[in-house]
């Protein structure tokens, strides 16, 4: 039986169509992976020396003491990304197999998750270095076991919180205040989970408590599943409650209006697009990075304009990117009602250029680190609308990934949308801006390079017509292949 | 109203069209049946201009399809979910239909108050998004959405699967009001022989691409066809 479970599985992942792309990628994809392999292992291996040379105390109790925190964002990235076992298991259920089979394999598929593997390349070198320094070989072998045990009890949570979101945020909510509050130092709560970790490794045999733990977590989780593998159990779609919205102030904007309407909607009510614009309201902050000094390597001046463009094109980048991916579920229909391509394409590009300025309104803070620092957020939203607008939508005609709205599950590094084509494009998006600020920067002054930038971003406004016009071709030169894809899901 | 001339589509070496010529009158209520993979949706898709035909061309009133967008004003149709967007409810997605064709609410609420039937209760005001409908359900909502803004010619593939028996019964007496009272265009294609023969004036037979009968449909119209599909 496991034979057959295994050999579904192994087709499954094989024969996906993401699997299918090109081969440069796949090995883009393995260094990728490799590189996380190695930034794991030189934390394994370094984290002891660069405590030690910190000299904060004992490595291993220093480990313990930040214990907690390494396990809830463990936890929060679970919840966000570890996708559950549940899919595929329906056609399982009336074929003459034992539910209990089928649910312990299930969750034992996710025991090889990746999720829980990388964590090995930590705590493996870890007490390797901890042995090799002369720490009691019994007495790191329990705590080893010990936090191996909590690192797949927090799988196992993770299994049974999974999409019961007010669980999660009041968890998370919790950690950031406990964090936040260690900060600024009102209350600490590694005093208390410190001791708990050192516990294990103090006496060592408790390293059994934790792995009791696990065995009940996995009977829980077994219990919980088998109880509901029913259709209208576990196995249903969660059904969300609609309520019709007319947004009529938006009717004034004719068959624009038509479109954004839809388009707010789409946010709004979609899991995937709403990660989407969250995460591109998270690169307003990216610029904290620049302007701060917080990182050496960003000090050149150049990187000012670089953090100008993050700042203010956040959605354009993590939305704006994938139009018109966001409408693949119903482009059929899209491409046969009475719209003329020129009215969608506009009602997108109003959408990017109001959500630039809303990030440019937001971003006004960095005025505090001095006004070259708001200049060089100024010039990047004028860039952003005036070129980047343009760029991302010629992008998209040609990234024809189908976008599956109601779920996360590739929304990082989602394969086919790098292709040879917007690789390219981004290369104008970035890195002609900073040639454009460079120019200005070494010629004249730093302020002429950030005029420069601006009239460049201004050129583009002034010829929105004729550029439409060539987005408008290339769409519909694109259509066909574009429908096509699309049915691919 | 839509002629189709020299229509061909090949995937490499497969011809799944090949249609020399074909004139659909104005008003006339046009079915299409044939097994799986006779080329029922690949005709439709080609008449919306979905996929690019491989050789040969379809005028709509006067309109080239693959050249020009005008004949979308007045063309209408409902293929299959991909004409639904999934996070509207039934509501806002009518509206939106509505305003695309140049007919606002109270316009679209009027159309849609003649279905109070056909929907049965269970799809206005449930407060449930498209993609949570049942199946048989968002097809109902497809095909009213299709009637809106008095398009010229409706094509709708696969009509009558999934509906259930009332449903079908209602479907058919709109479909055939369409096309007499109004004059309208209505394409349908169709497994189900029964329905066909009952809704529409012409048959047309596809068979791996090509058209081996075209039938005024008459009392013996039923016999012919089942012959024909019996082998």
């Amino acid at each position: 039986m496991l034979k057959h479970f295994i050999g579904l599985q192994w087709k499954s992942f094989f024969r996906s169509a993401t699997f299918k792309t090109e081969i440069w990628f796949k090995i883009l994809m393995a260094l990728g992976a490799l590189y996380f392999v190695v930034v794991f292992l030189g934390m394994g291996v370094g984290a002891f020396f660069l405590i030690k040379e910190m000299e904060i105390g004992d490595p291993l109790r220093v480990v313990n003491q930040f214990m907690i925190y390494y396990l809830a964002f463990d936890l929060v990235f679970r919840y966000m990304l570890q996708k559950m076992p549940v899919t595929n298991i329906k056609p399982l259920l009336y074929l003459p197999i034992n539910k209990s089979k089928v649910v312990n394999f299930s969750l034992g598929k996710t025991v090889i998750s990746f999720f829980n593997l990388a964590h090995a390349f930590f705590f493996i070198p870890f007490s390797i270095v901890l042995l090799v320094e002369g720490y009691p070989p019994l007495q790191v072998v329990g705590w080893h076991l010990a936090l191996m045990a909590i690192i797949y009890c927090n799988n196992f949570i993770n299994v049974m919180v999974n999409n019961q979101n007010v669980v999660f945020y009041v968890i998370a909510a919790l950690f950031i205040v406990a964090g936040a509050s260690q900060y600024y130092q009102w209350f600490d709560i590694t005093i208390y989970t410190g001791p708990i970790f050192d516990f294990f490794y103090d006496i060592p045999w408790t390293a059994i408590i934790p792995w009791l733990i696990l065995v009940g977590l996995y009977y829980g989780a077994f219990a919980y599943f088998k109880k509901h593998m029913y259709l209208d159990g576990g196995l249903a779609k969660k059904q969300t409650e609609a309520k019709t919205e007319n947004l009529e102030w938006l009717d004034r904007f004719g068959n624009l209006g038509t479109f954004l309407k839809n388009d707010i909607k789409l946010i709004k009510r979609n899991k995937r697009s709403r990660s989407a614009v969250i995460a591109g309201a998270f690169f307003i902050f990216y610029g904290l990075l620049f302007f701060t000094g917080a990182l050496e390597v960003y000090d050149g001046p150049f990187w000012k304009i670089f953090a100008g463009i993050f700042v203010t094109g956040g959605f354009l980048f993590s939305f704006g990117q994938y139009v018109p991916s966001w409408d693949s579920s119903y482009y059929p229909l899209m491409m046969s009602q009475n719209i003329k391509y020129r009215e969608y394409l506009s009602s997108k590009w109003y959408l990017v250029i109001i959500a630039t300025i809303i990030s440019t309104i937001l971003a006004t803070f960095y005025i505090y680190f001095g006004w070259e620092a708001y200049a060089a957020v100024l010039v990047g939203a004028i860039y952003n609308i005036g070129i980047n607008s343009y760029l991302v939508l010629w992008g998209g005609a040609y990234v024809k990934t189908p976008i599956d709205l109601t779920s996360n599950k590739k929304a990082f590094g989602d394969k086919q949308a790098f292709n040879a084509k917007t690789l390219l494009l981004t290369l104008p998006k970035l890195v002609l801006p900073i040639g454009i600020y460079a120019i200005g920067h070494f010629l004249i002054n730093p302020m002429a390079g950030y005029i420069f930038v601006a009239v460049f971003g201004l050129l583009g406004f002034v010829f929105k017509n004729k550029v439409f016009t060539m987005i408008e071709g290339i769409y519909k030169k694109e259509k066909y292949k574009t429908l096509l894809a699309y049915k691919q899901k | 109203m839509i002629t189709v001339h020299n229509l061909t589509k090949t995937y490499g070496e497969n011809t799944v069209l090949n249609i020399d010529h074909l004139e659909i009158p104005k008003g006339q209520s046009f079915g299409l049946v044939g097994n799986n993979g006779a080329g029922k949706t690949t005709l439709f898709s080609l008449l919306l201009d979905l996929i690019q035909p491989s050789s040969g061309h379809i005028i709509n009133k006067d309109v080239q399809v693959d050249q020009s967008e005008d004949w979308k004003p007045f063309t209408s149709a409902f293929i299959d979910e991909t004409f639904l967007i999934g996070y509207l409810t039934p509501e806002e997605y009518f509206y939106f239909i509505g305003e695309l064709r140049g007919r606002n609410k109270a316009d679209v609420d009027a159309l849609l108050s003649n279905f109070e039937d056909f929907f049965h209760d269970e799809i206005l005001g449930q407060k449930k998004y498209l993609r949570d409908l049942s199946k048989g359900n968002q097809k109902k909502v497809g095909i009213v959405a299709s009637f809106i803004g008095n398009p010229e010619v409706v094509i709708l593939d696969e009509p009558f699967a999934n509906l259930d028996p009332t449903t079908q019964i209602r479907l058919k007496g709109i479909i055939k009001d369409l096309a007499a009272k109004e004059g309208v265009t209505v394409l349908v294609s169709s497994h189900d022989l029964i329905h066909v023969t009952e809704v529409c004036e012409r048959i047309v037979v596809l068979n791996k691409g090509e058209i081996v009968k075209d039938i005024h449909t008459s009392a013996e119209t039923m016999k012919e066809l089942e012959a024909f599909f019996a082998g």
